[in-house]
């Protein structure tokens, strides 16, 4: 093996004995691929209580072949002998899967800790108090609104309140740090300090996430996500409050609102981990590059019929292709590359732009650009919406629905990318 | 700190990796990263060496290298990956 930055060489394996220059940077060892994700997350079944619109992975309905019970714990004894430490648990909503509690205790059971995401619907006192008494399980409530219009509107009627219960039992059983979990958009950016209180009022940390066009979001991204000047007043809200928000390393596009000299790059990786330290297992075992990137693309392989975990981590095509050097295409000339590097891929396929381009966000304007130029968006490969349409579908789907829909459905979602990571 | 006994943190597991190894908390949850082959080394050899001097001489960290990796692991101290050792456990 050689020690040239020769992608070939370079990336001919993932495991620890190939060379690599040691004077590499984190950023660029990780751009390598690691022998185990850092950020893994599992997304235990389709199934949801309710029809988010924007939920990423297009919930609603339990794949009939959602992983059994037993192949689950094959894939945490694999995670275990791969020591990938920790997990983030999401769905669908995951705590609707009969043998959820089972899971979990046989992953912290084996030595690995779990965050998992949910709307709060069976966080009830018995289960707070049981996850109060556990030492590595983290519960992430999601909530889109911190006032019940707001959240409503999307997650659907009632979901505000079923997210408020389940931080009060959280709290009232003395569970510490639970996170809130908002995914910002149009409608709640301006309510940033309104969610910090919140979170301050059930000893919660508050973490926000980016919207992406992935999933439901796709029908809806137009709608939803922050208006140009929002994103300006976002990104200066963060660094302001840096510290005590989570960001699950999402909004790395932002950092070009501060000085050219990369100063003013938000705390994190800054750049996308995508099938290099991040990763998908879905509920049939299916392995995404990203649970932002549910879309055959995407795809790396099976749990199930390629081996395993490991195998498709470590040696799938896509994974070693997403580990190889990539140009910057037109975003190379930026004076931000550094710290923006052209945005998240998952954004961009999904709004049908070219991967090697700006990210439809850009803060430099290119992004709308390239909306307002040619662009075919690419269909969707997979979708577990429910058919007919539930009592808790959020009313802006009855408002302005995909025509060829007839209804939506959810997610307790919001990937965490590389959450509470130290660089 | 060169002079004293230290150890890795009971609740620290290391996965080696091609740059190094990540460091995992299962108490506090934090990730850190050990950027150099070397420092693994040193870090797995705190518990049996008499003092970090000893680890580092172990690992073959040249004395020059002593006070850069010193501020290493005041890194890992600060987040718990290690700690000083209580009692004089090895001779
Ligand atoms: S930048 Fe986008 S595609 Fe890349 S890891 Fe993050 S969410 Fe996924
Ligand atoms: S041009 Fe590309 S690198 Fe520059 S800010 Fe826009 S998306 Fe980021």
């Amino acid at each position: 093996m050689t020690a040239t930055l020769d992608h070939h060489a370079a990336n001919s394996t993932v495991n620890g004995t190939v060379d690599r220059p040691l004077d590499l940077s984190l950023v660029q060892q990780f751009e390598l691929g690691l022998d185990a994700p850092i950020c893994l997350t599992w997304e235990l079944t389709y199934a949801c209580n309710l029809e988010c619109a924007h939920c990423l992975s297009s919930s609603g309905r339990r794949d009939p072949r959602e992983l059994t019970t037993e192949q689950c714990e094959a894939v945490i004894d694999e995670l275990q002998r791969m020591k990938v430490f920790y997990v983030n648990i999401g769905g669908g909503e995951p705590t609707i899967r009969p043998d959820f509690w089972h899971l979990l205790q046989y992953a912290v059971d084996h030595q690995v800790g779990v965050k998992f995401s949910t709307n709060g619907v069976r966080i009830t006192p018995e289960r707070a108090a049981f996850l109060a008494s556990t030492d590595y399980v983290d519960v992430q409530i999601s909530l889109d609104g911190a006032t019940p219009e707001v959240n409503d509107y999307v997650r659907g009627p009632g979901s505000y309140d079923t997210a408020i219960k389940a931080l009060e039992n959280l709290a009232a059983a003395g569970f510490k740090d639970a996170k809130i979990s908002v995914v910002v958009t149009r409608q709640n950016v301006t309510q940033l300090d309104e969610f910090k209180a919140l979170a301050d009022r059930y000893g919660a940390t508050l973490r926000l996430t980016r919207l992406r066009p992935s999933g439901r979001g796709a029908d809806v991204w137009d709608e939803l996500h922050p208006l140009p000047e929002q994103q300006k007043g976002l990104y200066d809200w963060l660094v302001a409050n840096g510290e005590d928000v989570l960001t699950g390393d999402s909004f790395f596009h932002l950092s070009a609102y501060g000085p050219a000299d990369g100063s003013g790059a938000l705390p994190g990786l800054n750049l996308c981990g995508a099938g290099r330290v991040v990763c998908l297992i879905d509920p049939i075992g299916d392995v995404y590059a990203c649970p932002f990137a549910i879309h055959d693309n995407f795809l790396a392989g099976n749990v199930l019929s390629d081996g395993g975990f490991q195998q498709v981590w470590q040696q799938s095509e896509l994974f070693r292709d997403l580990r190889s050097p990539q140009t910057g295409g037109a975003c190379a000339s930026c004076s931000f590359f550094d710290s923006c590097r052209g945005g998240c891929m998952a954004a961009k396929f999904f709004t049908g732009l070219p991967l090697d381009g700006p990210d439809p966000e850009c803060v430099q304007g290119y992004g709308e650009q390239a909306l307002a130029g040619d662009r075919i968006l690419p269909a969707p490969s997979q979708d577990h919406s429910r058919v007919a349409p539930g009592r808790n579908q959020p009313v802006m789907l009855q408002l302005s629905r995909r025509p060829d829909l007839t209804a939506a459905p959810v997610s307790a979602c919001a990937e965490s990318p590389l959450a509470g990571f130290t660089p | 700190m060169l002079d004293e006994p230290w150890t890795m943190s009971p609740s620290v597991e290391l996965r080696p990796e091609p740059f190094g190894a990540l460091a995992y908390h299962f108490g506090n949850r934090k990730l850190t990263f050990l950027k150099r082959p070397e420092l693994v080394v040193v870090v797995q050899g705190l518990a049996d060496q008499p003092d970090v001097r000893s680890a580092l001489e172990q690992a073959g960290v040249p004395a020059h290298q002593h006070d850069a990796y010193v501020t290493a692991l005041r890194g890992l101290a600060a987040a718990d990956m290690i700690r000083p050792r209580t009692q004089e456990a090895a001779a």
